[in-house]
C-alpha cells in the first residue's frame, strides 16, 4: 500500500544528513504523539481498564468488581439486540453496497453502444452520473440523517405523499414508527450514503483495465457477464477489499450512531421497541443518559471485539494473489 | 444482472438483430446484446441518480414553502419563494452562530492536522531511528478501533483538563482523530518523493527543519491538497465528536446545530424553518464539491486507491 513498487524507500542515510537526526525527529514527533496520546491511545487504554471497574462516570471514585460487567452483559436483552443489529449492518451494509456499486460502475464502464474498434464503451453521459452519484458523499450524515427523518414521515414525508400520488393509498406504512420496518429505513438510508463513493472509486479503477483484455475475451466467445467476474472483479480485487473494509467499519461506528441517534423515535433513539439499537448507540446512552460509565465501556469492548474479528475476516477472504496489469 | 444463459455472442454474424423490448432478456446478437444492455444500463443509471437527486430538491423546494404547503402538498411546487424562511433560520435560529463556529473548530484543527500530521509523517517516512514501525502503527491502528469505546474515559479527560465544551479542546479533539489518516496517507507519499533533493539541499547547509519547510512541504503540494479535502470534509461533516464532548448551546457546530434546530422547531412546528438550515447548510458544500469536482474525487479516494 505503501512505497512505489522496486524503488528503493527513499531513506535519508548520508553522513552529513546524520547532524542533529535526532533532535530533529524528536522535536517533530513530540507535539503530534502528545496530542495523539492524550486525546486517543490513552483513552482507548483506559476504557478496557474502566470495564473491569463500578465506575458510574459521575463521581470521581470506583473499585474492582472483575469480571462483573462482562457477566451483566450475557443477560442484557437491549446489549443482544444491539449485537444483533450491529453484526446484520456489518454483513449486509457491505455487500449490498459494493454489489450495487460495482453494477453501476460496470454498467458505467461497459455498458455503453458499441462504437467502431471497440470491443467495449462506457455509457453516454457517465460523467454527469459520476457527479451527482458522490453527492451524498460529501453532505454530513447528520443532515442526511435529518433530511430522511422527514421524508420517512408517515403523514406528510416525501415517501409517503408520492406513494399517494401514484395511487397507492392504500400503502402508507409508519416506516420509523414500524418495529418491523424501522432497522431497514436506517439501513436504506446507509445504503443511500455509501453506493456513490464507490462507483466512482470502482469506476476508476475499471477505467485502468487495459482494454485488449476485454477485446480478447469477447473474441473468444465470452458474454459480458463472465467478462465482469474473469476479468473486471478479479483485477479490481485489491479495491473492492479495501472497500469492503471501510464500509463495515462505518457500518459499526459513526455512521451508524448518527444514523439512528438523529432518525429513530425514542430517547436518545434506538426505537421503536429497541428494534434499532446499536452498539455504539448503547454505549453512548449507558455512559452519558444513564450515568454507567464503566459498563459503556464494556459495552464498548463488545463492539472493539466485533470491529476486530470483522477486519480479520475481510483479511482472510480477501486474501488472494495480488495480480499485476 | 439476471442473465444465465445467454449463448456465445457471434461477433461475425450480422443478421439484423431482433429488437427485444425487455431489458433483462439478452439475444443472441452481439449488436443487439449492445442496444439492449446500453437500454438497460442507462434505465438501472437514471433510477439511481433520480433517488440520490429528488431527496435534496425535494429539501430546497421544502424550505421554500409555508408551513401549511409543507403538511397539506409535499410534492407541490411553492406558491410563492418565501425567503424569510431562511432569514428567520439564520437569525433566530441561530444559524449564523453555527456557521461561526464551525468555520473556527475546522479552520484550526485542519491547520493543526495538516501541519502535525505531515511533520509525523516526513519522519517516520524519511529517518530510521528505533521504535519508528511501533510509532507508525500505532497511528495506523487508530484507523480502525471504534471511537466511541474511547469516548467515554475521554469525556472526563476533558473534563479534568477544563477543555470540554470548548471549542479549543474540540479542536484537539478533532486534530487527534484525523492524525491516523493523515499520517498514513502522508507518510505513502513521502515515500515516493525523490531524496535527492533534499540531500542537495541539506549539503547547501539547510537544517533538517528547514528542508522540510522549504523543500519537502512544497514538493508534496498534490498529496497535501487531496488529504486536506479528505479531512476538511470529515472534520465539517463531523458529528458524533461534538455531539458528546460538546454540549454547550453556544458552543455547537452546524451538525449538532441542525439536529438541535430539529428538535426545537418541532416543538414550534416550524418546518419551514428547519428545512431552511438544512438547505443552508448542504448547499455551500455541494457547491463548492461542485466546482473542485475533481480535486475533491481525488482527494476522498486518495486513500483507497493506493
Amino acid at each position: 500500500m505503501c512505497g512505489v513498487d522496486g524503488s528503493p524507500r527513499g531513506k535519508i542515510g548520508s553522513v552529513g544528513m546524520q547532524h542533529g537526526k535526532y533532535r530533529f525527529i524528536v522535536g517533530f514527533l513530540t507535539a503530534p504523539l502528545a496530542i495523539y496520546g492524550l486525546f486517543v491511545i490513552w483513552p482507548f487504554i483506559q476504557s478496557i481498564y474502566y470495564s473491569f471497574t463500578d465506575w458510574s462516570g459521575l463521581s470521581p471514585e470506583f473499585k474492582m468488581v472483575g469480571f462483573k460487567n462482562y457477566t451483566r452483559l450475557l443477560d442484557d436483552e437491549v446489549f443482544w439486540k444491539s449485537m444483533q443489529h450491529s453484526v446484520m449492518l456489518v454483513v449486509l451494509l457491505p455487500l449490498v453496497t459494493l454489489t450495487m456499486a460495482l453494477f453501476f460502475a460496470f454498467m458505467l464502464n461497459v455498458g455503453g453502444r458499441r462504437r467502431k474498434n471497440a470491443a467495449i464503451a462506457g455509457v453516454r453521459g457517465s460523467a454527469f452520473y459520476k457527479v451527482v452519484y458522490f453527492f451524498p458523499q460529501v453532505l454530513s450524515i447528520a443532515i442526511v440523517a435529518l433530511l430522511f427523518q422527514f421524508a420517512y414521515n408517515p403523514n406528510s414525508g416525501a415517501i409517503n405523499s408520492a406513494l399517494k400520488a401514484v395511487g397507492l393509498d392504500s400503502v402508507q406504512p409508519d416506516w420509523l414508527g414500524d418495529p418491523d420496518l424501522a432497522l431497514w429505513c436506517v439501513f436504506a438510508v446507509l445504503v443511500w450514503c455509501t453506493v456513490g463513493f464507490f462507483v466512482v472509486l470502482f469506476s476508476a479503477g475499471m477505467a485502468s483495465i487495459p482494454k485488449d483484455y476485454y477485446e480478447a475475451a469477447l473474441l473468444d466467445g465470452a458474454n459480458r457477464i463472465t467478462t465482469f467476474f474473469k476479468i473486471t472483479l478479479p483485477l479490481l480485487w485489491d479495491t473492492v477489499q479495501s472497500g469492503w473494509a471501510y464500509v463495515g467499519i462505518l457500518a459499526l461506528g459513526a455512521e451508524s450512531f448518527a444514523v439512528v441517534q438523529i432518525m429513530t423515535v425514542g430517547p436518545n433513539g434506538g426505537g421503536p421497541d429497541y428494534s434499532t439499537t446499536v452498539l455504539p448507540l448503547y454505549v453512548y446512552q449507558k455512559a452519558f443518559r444513564d450515568g454507567q460509565a464503566a459498563y459503556a465501556t464494556t459495552i464498548g469492548v463488545a463492539l472493539l471485539v466485533v470491529t476486530l474479528l470483522f477486519v480479520a475476516v475481510v483479511m482472510k477472504l480477501g486474501r488472494r494473489e495480488r495480480l499485476e496489469y | 444482472m439476471k442473465t444465465t444463459d445467454t449463448p456465445p455472442a457471434d461477433t461475425a454474424g450480422e443478421k439484423p438483430p431482433p429488437v427485444t423490448k425487455t431489458a433483462s432478456a439478452p439475444p443472441a446478437e452481439e449488436k443487439a446484446t449492445g442496444r439492449t444492455l446500453n437500454v438497460f444500463s442507462h434505465g438501472f443509471l437514471i433510477l439511481w441518480a433520480i433517488m440520490v437527486v429528488m431527496p435534496l430538491l425535494w429539501a430546497v423546494m421544502t424550505s421554500f414553502k409555508t408551513d401549511k404547503e409543507i403538511f397539506s402538498s409535499p410534492w407541490a411546487l411553492p406558491d410563492s419563494l418565501h425567503f424569510d424562511n431562511w432569514s428567520r433560520a439564520w437569525t433566530e435560529a441561530n444559524m449564523s452562530d453555527y456557521f461561526l463556529n464551525t468555520i473556527i473548530v475546522v479552520g484550526f484543527s485542519l491547520l493543526g492536522t495538516m501541519l502535525l500530521g505531515s511533520m509525523a509523517a516526513y519522519v517516520l517516512a524519511r529517518f530510521e531511528f528505533p521504535g519508528n514501525r511501533f510509532i507508525y502503527f500505532l497511528f495506523i491502528g487508530g484507523m480502525s478501533f471504534p471511537i466511541i469505546l474511547a469516548l467515554v474515559p475521554l469525556f472526563y479527560v476533558m473534563q479534568n483538563l477544563a477543555l470540554l465544551n470548548t471549542l479549543p479542546g474540540l479542536i484537539l479533539v478533532y486534530i487527534g482523530y484525523s492524525l491516523p489518516f493523515t499520517v498514513f496517507f502522508m507518510t505513502s507519499f513521502f515515500r515516493t518523493l525523490p531524496t535527492s533533493v533534499a540531500e542537495a539541499a541539506f549539503v547547501d547547509g539547510a537544517s533538517h527543519t528547514r528542508t522540510f519547510f522549504q523543500v519537502m512541504l512544497p514538493m508534496a503540494k498534490p498529496g497535501l491538497i487531496s488529504i486536506t479535502i479528505f479531512n476538511f470534509l470529515g472534520q465539517w461533516n463531523q458529528y458524533m465528536l461534538p455531539t458528546v464532548l460538546n454540549t454547550e448551546p453556544e458552543n455547537k457546530v452546524l451538525t449538532q446545530g441542525l439536529v438541535q434546530l430539529a428538535v426545537s422547531q418541532g416543538y414550534k412546528g416550524d418546518w419551514s424553518g428547519l428545512f431552511a438550515g438544512l438547505v443552508m447548510a448542504m448547499l455551500p458544500v455541494l457547491a463548492a464539491y461542485i466546482v473542485f469536482q475533481r480535486q475533491v474525487v481525488q482527494g476522498l479516494t486518495a486513500g483507497a486507491l493506493k
